[in-house]
């Protein structure tokens, strides 16, 4: 591995710490929020923005810049404070987050945040957007591509299947999915709840490329980002990174029931401790 | 059945009676579907049209312009919520996406969609909800919507227009992608209608009602296919000495407040027609402007009396709902 390479995969780690100690202090502001799903989403974040994908901080609206969907909008407190730190827009704008009036709210708002590339919240629409996103940039024969991140609680939306079947009837080779699959959901684990599995053979049999990933290990999603077939190839890829809900702070990662939580200061500060510590 | 030649198709269908039909000649009927086309004409102008539909390209006669733009046309088969969904994404990348699907798998199926990925993130997306209200006849609920201008209209940032015919339609489509933003619902029938404007020197523009004919002693305000019918009362009632004034209100929201006021003030009678509940739809619409202007007339809504359509070929449809001319007529006249 060369130096460069082991500098970016320490960045990246760090950018993934930040986000998660910033959602932190932003779930205080509110009062709960999604820690179990944002935390599970934190490397995969940072290594989009810091390392895949093509964007202009100053220019959001860049036509030809790599499009971001979250099909699970709720973890978008933890990818505020990255584009924040890239320089969409000012500490102190993200920190009127959920408070009256703000462009911040527990999903994301893509006429009031510069960098969202599509309003979320509704499970299952994020990977129809960017089959539309795709087919768009074929139309134009433009060479972004267009990334949706998904829960794996979102495979029990059928549309999730429309889009899928529909992305590879296209041929949307500049399509990248990436699918969060840290087992839980809100109501309890997956696969004693509604089975999604097997994901793979799924997704496989419905004509796609699949990968499968540690999605905390930074070094493996670079390599997985790095392996993506050429933006004009025909067949769409998912990721299945896996995941721990939680990721980072240790009672969280013992339950499911941290989805959506609220902290006490002291355990904030517990919280914030072990996030520093994280290896 | 399997791609064919299509010469060779009809030749093996010589000996069948002219008065049997299939699916594509069925279609020759639907003259008054003229998005399709009319998007064919605009499309050299405006690359940045594209057209999706769900398996109804060609009820829709969305075809006529997915033959032109082949490149430019998107069937996505069964999967309407994927469709409208993609639609938003299409219209982020600076494309005119207009999306057309029978009304009751577009503005009732993708209800949450539209709403959601569409309205609130305020996208220049065009819907076409074509074979709305009871158009599809003994098909039966399922295939009906009734309900689909008190959804749509009922969401920020949707324009909703109920266009009476093809030469308006084409119109209001047109206005649609040279000067108009944000979202819009059409709600159309099945194209075989009569023509209301061909042979009407009128123009139609969004948010603005086209006075179809001038009286006094009533008014009718009508949208979509019981313009026709509207028109029809008219005559009737003309013949008996009652002056109608026939109001095609193709825009439901946003709705031409001065002429419903205007109208109130001179006429002081006015009758809705839709083919919809009359719970949310036009009439719902215009009650509001009369209420909260403190215009004081007599009113009715007339349409689908909270209801579900009973079984029948649609033109009996329409007048067993007292929807065709004669029907309107005897409503109109109660209500003198």
């Amino acid at each position: 591995m060369s130096t460069q390479t082991e500098s970016k995969i320490l960045l990246i780690n760090e950018k993934a710490k930040m986000s998660r100690i910033e959602t932190v202090r932003l779930i205080e502001k509110a009062g709960s929020g999604h820690y179990g799903s944002s935390f599970s989403s934190s490397e995969i974040f940072a290594t989009l923005y810091y390392h895949v994908m093509n964007f202009d901080a100053k220019n959001p609206k860049w036509p030809d810049r790599d499009r971001f969907v979250m099909g699970k909008g709720h973890a978008a407190v933890g990818l505020y404070p990255i584009l924040q730190d890239l320089g969409f827009y000012s500490k102190e704008l993200l920190d009127t987050y959920v408070s009256l009036g703000s462009p911040f709210g527990d999903h994301p708002d893509m006429n009031k945040i510069p960098g969202i590339d599509f309003s979320s919240g509704s499970i299952g629409h994020g990977l129809s957007v960017c089959v539309g996103m795709s087919l768009g940039a074929r139309i134009d024969g433009k060479k972004y591509r267009s990334f949706c991140l998904m829960g794996d609680g979102e495979l029990h939306e059928g549309q999730v299947w429309e889009a899928a079947m529909s992305a590879a009837n296209f041929k949307l080779g500049n399509l990248v999915a990436i699918c969060d699959n840290n087992k839980v959901t809100v109501d309890g684990v997956i696969s004693e709840m509604m089975s999604i599995y097997p994901i793979r053979e799924k997704f496989e049999a419905f004509g796609w490329r699949v990968v499968e990933v540690d999605g905390h290990d930074v070094k493996a999603l670079i390599e997985v980002f790095d392996s993506l077939p050429d933006v004009d190839s025909e067949v769409p890829t998912l990721i299945i990174a896996d995941t721990l809900s939680g990721k980072g702070v240790s009672w969280m990662e013992k339950g499911y029931e941290w989805h959506v939580a609220n902290l006490a200061p002291v355990d904030i500060e517990r919280a914030i401790k072990e996030i520093e510590e994280m290896e | 059945m399997v791609n064919k030649n299509l010469t060779e198709y009809y030749g093996s269908l010589s000996h069948l009676d002219n008065e049997s039909w299939e699916l594509y000649r069925s279609l020759e009927l639907a003259k008054e579907l003229t998005a399709g086309e009319t998007l064919a004409k605009l499309g050299d102008e405006h690359p940045e049209i594209v057209a999706l539909c769900a398996d109804l390209g060609k009820p829709t006669r969305l075809i006529d312009f997915g033959n032109k733009y082949p490149d430019r046309f998107f069937n996505f088969g069964l999967a309407e919520k994927n469709m409208v969904t993609a639609a938003a994404g299409l219209a982020t990348t600076g494309k005119i996406p207009f999306v057309a699907t029978y009304a009751s798998f577009l503005g009732l199926l993708c209800a949450e969609q539209i709403r959601t990925a569409v309205a609130y993130p305020n996208l220049k997306v065009r819907l076409i909800g074509t074979h709305t209200g009871i158009a599809m006849g003994y098909y039966g609920s399922s295939h009906h919507a009734t309900e689909d201008i008190s959804i749509v209209r009922s969401m920020a940032n949707m324009t909703v227009i109920s266009p009476c015919d093809g030469t308006s339609l084409a119109d209001l489509i047109e206005e649609s992608v040279k000067t108009y933003d944000g979202p819009i619902y059409f709600r159309v029938s099945r194209g075989r209608e009569d023509s209301v404007y061909k042979n009407r020197n009128i123009k139609s523009k969004i948010g603005r009602a086209n006075v179809l004919r001038d009286g006094n002693d009533i008014a009718i305000i009508a949208c979509g296919v019981t313009v026709q019918w509207a028109l029809e009362a008219a005559e009737i009632l003309a013949a008996e000495g009652i002056q109608a004034k026939i109001i095609d209100m193709h825009t439901i929201k946003p709705i031409d407040v001065d002429c419903i006021l205007q109208t109130a003030k001179e006429v002081g009678n006015i009758v809705t027609v839709e083919e919809h509940n009359i719970m949310g739809g036009l009439g719902s619409a215009v009650a509001e402007i009369l209420m909260e202007n403190g215009a004081h007339c007599k009113f009715k809504r007339h349409g689908l009396n909270d209801e579900y359509s009973i079984i029948g070929k649609p033109y009996y449809l329409y007048g067993y709902y007292k929807l065709d001319g004669k029907g309107i007529a005897e409503v109109a006249k109660k209500q003198l």
